[in-house]
């Protein structure tokens, strides 16, 4: 298999999955479903980082890398850490 | 690869199966109540065993870790503490802006590949790199001009509301695409920058006509692209593991947006092409139906409808956007907490779509300590609302206009509402009978059972506060207790 095709297979597998995986929610959990998934697509962290590996001493590519790394590290960290304070707010009756 | 075994890709291979399995295992948990929590901590994890299942592959350069802590710590900080200051009913604005900084990383990407690693990229690599700048950028401009919508700052400009903005947005779209046909033949020139700028300005345009009640939809939309956005940088730097989360957020993301759509009644393509319904731009009212238009309007005092909520035995709230506006959610919960006391039944009925996006008002009123099985959501409660003695709307009008189930003219109608046309007495509190986000008059405030109350939701529930205490509706609980004990 080419690695073109073996991408291609990739992107439609993960397209399924995510159909799949998100069939029935609550609508409870829209919000904070939809500010962690925003914080997953902060993956494209993995991106920069090759950027910045492939720069070598280019120093204009390692700008833009960096640049590219914060802009996705504040999307994830700040998408994960808001999440989390929303859903720490739904308790039950008697949680401590 | 040198060895099959106990090799360095491998182990790299083998943290990506992982960290994939444990971010899709989290969106999946994110969708149960009990896991919700857990789920999205595991999602974290996973993310950071990517990071460093690629920073064990790429093994970076001492140069290389000065650039990548320098973002690091940049970007990571500015997260921790805009997730610690933003205020919850700002939550659509937060996720748009990180959304939007999702896109421009991805961009940022594309574009640094494109400028000065092009040499050594093939067919495939160039075509992807023209997807991730056209996605990239949409979702960035576009997330920043919803953002900047829901906060206030921008309007609906007239002219964003003809026919013209179709011709300026496909035009825009035209030179991105020429821009993309380009590029592989010059991808450090002018077709780069066509792609970027055709496809920035283009999401501004199809973005700026759409009204602040379809907002949530579009960002719902844009989080998708997010998504997509990484999965095409994912192309670009041939990381496997990109593309499956980028799919996988890409496809979830389609999914809850239709959701939302359903819930409003709205095709996704009247949300993207129809222009704003109402709201901010003003020109165009979509409905029949004005202020003029009521004629047998009952209005009450908070008094009045406190006497109501002494007598009742099952009370049902109808949180809406007003509320949040108001920052009422924690006088709702005290004015609850009393009733309760009082031994009356309470309940919240929330619609899908209730806030600003769908599951806002619960997040909203969970912040207020409502404990969510008072929450009832819109099928369990409809059944509910015969049995009901008095209903409080707050600062909710479409989700309980009852034409939207008897009147085929209503461009409402076939919506999904909740039936608080079916309660002994329902009480409305609205700041003035100005129309709703669809700009659409509500049947409901001429029912005889209906009666309005005028006010700030905040101050209006206070008042109802004061005068049920006046009513000594607490000391009468405190008398109980000395039964009881």
């Amino acid at each position: 298999m080419s690695v073109l095709s073996q991408a291609l297979w990739v992107l439609l597998l993960g397209s399924l999955l995510g159909l799949e995986l998100i069939g029935k929610v609550p609508p409870t959990l829209h919000t904070p479903l939809m500010s962690g998934a925003n914080a997953i697509s902060g993956i494209t962290v993995l991106a920069s980082l090759t950027l910045i590996q492939k720069a070598g001493d280019n120093q204009a590519l390692l700008l833009i890398g960096a640049l590219s790394l914060g802009f996705a590290l504040y999307n994830v960290v700040g998408g994960f850490l808001v999440t989390d304070r929303m859903l720490a707010m739904f308790r039950r009756k008697g949680d401590a | 690869m040198t060895s099959p075994f106990l090799s360095i890709d491998l182990l790299t291979d083998a943290i990506d199966l992982v960290a994939v399995l444990l971010l899709a295992l989290g969106i999946k948990g994110l969708s149960k109540v009990r896991s919700a929590r857990g789920a999205n901590q595991l999602a974290a994890v996973a993310m950071g065993l990517a990071v460093l299942g690629l920073l064990i592959e790429i093994q970076p350069g001492p140069l290389a870790w000065l650039w990548i802590a320098a973002g690091s710590a940049a970007g990571g900080l500015a997260g921790l503490i805009t997730a610690r200051r933003v205020p919850m009913t700002a939550m659509p604005e937060v996720v748009a802006l990180f959304n939007g900084c999702g896109g421009l990383a991805s961009l940022l990407v594309a574009v640094g590949v494109a400028l000065f690693d092009s040499a050594s990229a093939d067919m495939v690599a160039l075509v992807s790199i023209a997807i991730s700048v056209f996605v990239g950028s949409i979702t960035f401009t576009g997330s920043i001009v919803a953002m900047a919508k829901l906060q206030g700052w921008l309007d609906t400009p007239a002219w964003t509301q003809s026919s013209v903005r179709h011709v300026v947005n496909i035009a825009l779209a035209v030179l991105a695409l020429v821009g993309a046909v380009l590029l592989p033949g010059d991808p450090t020139g002018l077709p780069l920058w066509l792609v970027v700028i055709g496809s920035s300005l283009l999401g501004v345009g199809v973005t700026l006509p759409i009204g602040g009640a379809d907002m949530p939809v579009v960002i719902s939309l844009l989080n998708s692209y997010s998504g997509v956005a990484a999965a095409a940088a994912g192309f670009v730097v041939g990381s496997q593991l990109l593309i499956v989360a980028g799919a996988m957020v890409g496809s979830a993301g389609l999914i809850l947006t239709q959701v939302m759509c359903t819930a409003m009644n709205r095709s996704l393509l009247s949300v993207l092409f129809g222009g704003a319904l109402g709201a901010s731009g003003g020109g165009a009212v979509g409905g029949g139906g004005s202020e003029a238009g009521y004629t047998r309007i009952t209005s009450c005092s908070a008094e009045e409808c406190a006497m109501a909520l002494e007598q009742a035995e099952r009370v049902v709230f109808v949180p809406g956007y007003g509320l949040a506006v108001a920052q009422a959610q924690h006088a709702l919960r005290e004015l609850s907490k009393l009733l309760e006391a009082h031994g009356v039944e309470v309940s919240y009925a929330i619609h899908p779509v209730a806030g600003r996006m769908p599951g806002h008002m619960n997040v909203l009123l969970a912040e207020a300590d409502v404990p969510y099985e008072q929450l009832i959501e819109m099928d369990l409660i409809n059944p509910e609302f015969p049995r009901t003695d008095v209903v409080i709307v707050l600062g909710a009008n479409d989700v309980v206009n009852p034409d939207a189930k008897s009147d085929p003219t209503s461009p409402l109608y076939g919506m999904p509402v909740l039936e608080v046309d079916q309660a002994r007495q329902v009480f409305v509190v609205k700041r003035s009978l100005g129309a709703g986000y669809a700009g659409i008059a509500n049947a409901l405030f001429e029912l005889p059972q209906t009666a309005m109350v005028f006010g700030d939701a905040k101050a209006v529930l206070n008042g109802l506060l004061s005068e049920l205490r006046s009513m000594g509706v607490g000391k009468v609980v405190a008398k109980k207790e000395k039964v009881a004990a």
